[in-house]
């Protein structure tokens, strides 16, 4: 069984976001650069599958400008066997990326796409649910536990939803988004490092895969969130509720 | 209380545009070093140090070992970190390929080993005294030592350590006074008791193997009649399976200032009948081995104090960013302001910067001239390297350790009061940092080390071939035409001028005045380490300064803080080598003269 690990490059989590002065958006040059968390996730449980014998062959995949080659090296240290560039300087947008990984999906069928369930830069947790929606696959969002049968052609997964957990089994081929949950990823090795590079990394173009990957929604302003005005001690509950009925008009 | 973040974006400046990783890599035996593995190395590496070994770095201050019955109780999470970087690879980056390691150059093991030691220098004595071990069994090991002890050292599956300290034999280890007893079959037995062994005892590992001095029967007196023996806690047998345990016990462990988590033993050899070893190389021989081995040693404990800066660096800035007391000196503002607005907190913080920036340029530099002595295929630069090595090691531990005691210091007197009490955690890395200009050689060994076989035995040649080399700095930066690096090259040259002055007053006095040259020793080592730290950060001001008038950077802020950096370092801190000079030249004289009666007068 093939699995197909899209990852994403987004500023690393450690980093203080700064908006651009003319407000066109985040703050990129020379911060520094890491693989989606979520995504980590994604490549972590495709490894696990992998080492316990369930799949056979892991390909990581990403879109974007050169750089993301050392998001697809990452992915390849810790465990990948290849990796595949889709190469555009243009700004994706999560429908354009879900057309470009249904057009990868069609040239090399793997029989499960596991992704993180959104990026930590734009937050949008759309791709995935895009992706099976083009490929009219199954899908099961936010897992936080993975099991596959590959006699039945089946995957249970766990997802965490309001309220408590969900069982959901799916025939495959099928999609899966990932949770915080569903495992810790390991730290890359040295010696899977210097294996990475010289693991297979091809690099396609949006337009060899037949994909118009022009952005369908325009970003008109980006500002940072309104500075935390600071709180107030309140003396009893009583007063706490009539703050909360009177001020903050929640209850 | 802040967590050590790896400074990966200076840590590329310094190994790609100062120190030539680019041309390391093209080195017969380095091609996997490109900049592109090297810099995911750096940065996992880097995650490994933050996530795992510097969270720890507290717990391991606070609960410190605990020594039971002869074993070793490492704090909580110490023995897990342990296994989970072994299992990464980490103890096998510098080791030699045969053995199972992956062979990178000296320029990036050493890169590496500054993140271990930032993030928690207690928890990285282990896999550096294992690295010597290894280099020990490397350099005069029989093939079948190798085979036996290597992969497993390589793998950290076993661990090593150094036994050559005694009660009476520290500085002075011609006084070692171990033994060993042939017993008939090759190998031998020890009897004897060592202290101050790092990592001596622990049960992070399957075994401990132990390099220990001893002296044969018969052995001539001092220097000349010390061996070196390979003794493992569980001896091995022939197929490589642990066997019985050895004759070498943990009776105590030491209450320290600082490195806590590190356990400092005393090792008992033969208390039950004696603890069998085996010969290593030739007999008699052991501390000349030591003594090639000890470059490396050294070279680590100089990286000690770069790292233990970066650390009091980051919590010091940290602090400073978020502490809000007082005004804002010449504002009309009636707003309180965090305390980095404070001119003597900037000074402070530029002070520590400086500094570590200086050092790990000097350090970087000198490893990638290992490298090149090691794989250069052009003997005279092997040469050449070689001796600037040799040259750097003392003033690299030396001057690196001393700065680190007031680095780490300057951390306190940023945080005030609050760096006084335990709590914020900033006292942790001064006491940690205290051991650095003591261990491997004091400083004062250091400087012997250096006014002597460095620079008195090929008359000042080798020193003054450096600055003449530094000279090329100055000429170059004031081609630029460029103010702000006109400055630098006044300060650089005054400096070397200095620099010059003292070497010259070590040669013309070594022989005919041994006292006083040794008077100055120490002296003169710091001058040296000011100056070169200058050169390196007057390399790196160039560095910038073509940076940023081509406009060919998309990182203008870094080259602009680097240059600035630079300025700082020159203003502040080259100026105190030409005193020290004058102290080199003329200080001597009263050192030497004083009465031994007149210290003990006025009590």
């Amino acid at each position: 069984m093939k699995i197909l690990v899209p990852v994403k490059r987004v500023v690393d989590y450690n980093v203080k976001i700064r908006v651009k002065p003319d407000g066109s958006g985040v703050d990129t040059a020379n911060v520094k650069m890491s693989m989606n968390p979520f995504d980590e996730i994604a490549v972590e449980e495709a490894v696990r599958l992998k080492e316990k014998g369930v799949a056979s062959e892991v390909v990581a995949v990403s879109a974007g400008v050169a750089a993301c080659q050392e998001t697809l090296r990452t992915a390849l240290a810790l465990g990948a066997d290849r990796a595949i560039l889709v190469n555009t300087e243009v700004e994706l947008q999560p429908l354009a990326v879900a057309k470009l990984l249904a057009a990868l999906v069609a040239k090399e069928s793997p029989q499960l796409v596991i992704m993180g369930k959104q990026a930590i830069d734009d937050d949008a947790n759309q791709t995935g649910q895009m992706l099976a929606a083009l490929l009219n696959w199954p899908q099961a969002t936010f897992a936080s536990k993975v099991e596959v049968d590959t006699g039945a052609q089946t995957v249970t997964v766990t997802r965490e939803i309001d309220g408590g957990l969900e069982t959901l089994k799916m025939a495959l081929p099928a999609v899966i988004t990932t949770d915080l949950r569903l495992n810790e990823p390991r730290f890359a090795s040295l010696p899977n490092i210097m294996k990475a590079k010289k693991k297979p990394l091809d690099t396609v173009t949006p337009e060899a895969l037949g994909v118009d990957v022009t952005p369908r929604i325009r970003t008109l302003k980006v500002e940072e969130p309104p500075k935390r005005q600071g709180g107030v001690k309140v003396a009893d509950v009583d007063e706490l509720i009539a703050k909360l009925k009177n001020e903050a008009k929640v209850i | 209380m802040s967590e050590y973040r790896a400074p990966l974006r200076d840590m590329r400046f310094v190994m790609e545009e100062l120190c030539g990783l680019e041309q390391i890599s093209q080195l017969p035996g380095c091609e996997d070093a490109t900049p592109d593995v090297v810099q995911a190395i750096l940065e996992e590496g880097g995650k490994f140090a933050t996530e795992v070994l510097s969270p720890l770095n507290r717990v391991g201050d606070q609960e410190g070992c605990r020594w039971e019955d002869g074993r070793v109780i490492t704090p909580n999470g110490w023995k897990e970190a342990y296994q989970q970087f072994r299992e990464a690879g980490w103890t096998a980056v510098a080791c030699d390929p045969e053995y199972g390691g992956q062979g990178l150059p000296k320029l990036v093991s050493t890169a590496v080993m500054e993140l271990w030691k930032s993030a928690n220098m207690a928890f990285s004595l282990c896999p550096m005294l294992t690295q010597g071990a290894i280099e020990a069994l490397m350099l005069c090991g029989t093939d079948r030592q190798k085979q036996r002890y290597l992969p497993k050292m390589v793998s950290g599956e076993w661990t090593g350590t150094m036994n050559l300290t005694e009660p009476q034999a520290g500085s002075d280890l011609s006084a070692v006074r171990t033994r060993a007893e042939p017993i008939g079959d090759g190998r031998y037995k020890l009897f004897g008791q060592k202290i101050f062994i790092t990592y001596g005892e622990h049960e992070m590992s399957d075994n401990i193997v132990h390099l220990v001095l001893a002296r044969l029967p018969d052995a001539p007196e001092g220097v000349k009649g010390i061996s070196l023996f390979v003794v493992p806690k569980y001896l091995v047998n022939e197929d490589g399976s642990l066997g019985a345990r050895n004759d070498v016990r943990c009776v105590s462990i030491e209450h320290k200032l600082g490195i806590h988590a590190s356990p400092t033993c005393v090792l008992a050899f033969g208390d039950q009948g004696g603890a069998i070893g085996e010969l290593v190389g030739e007999p008699n021989k052991g501390l000349q081995y030591m003594f090639i081995m000890m470059n490396e040693a050294r070279f680590a404990v100089g990286m000690e104090g770069l790292a233990l800066a970066e650390r009091a660096y980051q919590q010091a800035l940290a602090y400073a960013q978020e502490r809000i007391q007082g005004y804002e000196v010449g504002e009309k503002s009636s707003e309180r302001v965090p305390i980095l607005k404070h001119p003597d907190v900037r000074r402070m913080l530029l002070r520590i910067k400086a500094h570590t920036e200086a050092m790990r340029a000097m350090n970087y530099h000198v490893a990638a001239a290992f490298d090149l002595a090691r794989h250069h295929p052009d003997e005279k630069v092997r040469q050449r390297s070689q001796a600037y090595v040799e040259l750097m090691i003392p003033v690299v531990k030396g001057w690196c350790t001393e700065r680190a005691v007031e680095m780490t210091s300057l951390n306190i007197q940023v945080h005030g009061g609050m760096g006084f009490v335990e709590e914020t955690g900033a006292a942790q890395h001064f006491r940690d940092a205290r051991i650095t200009p003591i261990y491997e050689g004091t400083t004062a060994i250091q400087a012997n080390d250096l006014i002597g076989r460095k620079i008195a035995r090929n008359g000042g040649m080798v020193a003054q071939g450096l600055a003449q080399e530094m000279e090329k700095t100055v000429v170059e930066l004031r081609a630029t035409g460029d103010a702000a690096l006109g400055r630098i090259a006044t300060r650089l040259e005054a400096g070397i001028a200095a620099l010059r002055k003292g070497v010259e007053f070590i040669v013309a006095n070594y022989q005919s005045n041994p006292k006083s040259a040794h008077a100055s020793s120490v002296p003169l080592l710091e001058l040296f380490g000011i100056v070169c730290g200058g050169w390196h950060m007057a390399r790196a001001a160039l560095v910038a300064h073509q940076r940023l008038s081509q406009g060919d950077t998309a990182d203008p802020r870094f080259y602009q803080g680097k240059r600035d950096t630079a300025r700082f370092y020159a203003d502040h801190i080259l100026p105190h080598a030409t005193a020290l000079a004058e102290t080199v030249v003329d200080g001597a004289e009263v050192t030497v003269a004083f009465t031994d009666e007149a210290f003990a007068l006025g009590m």
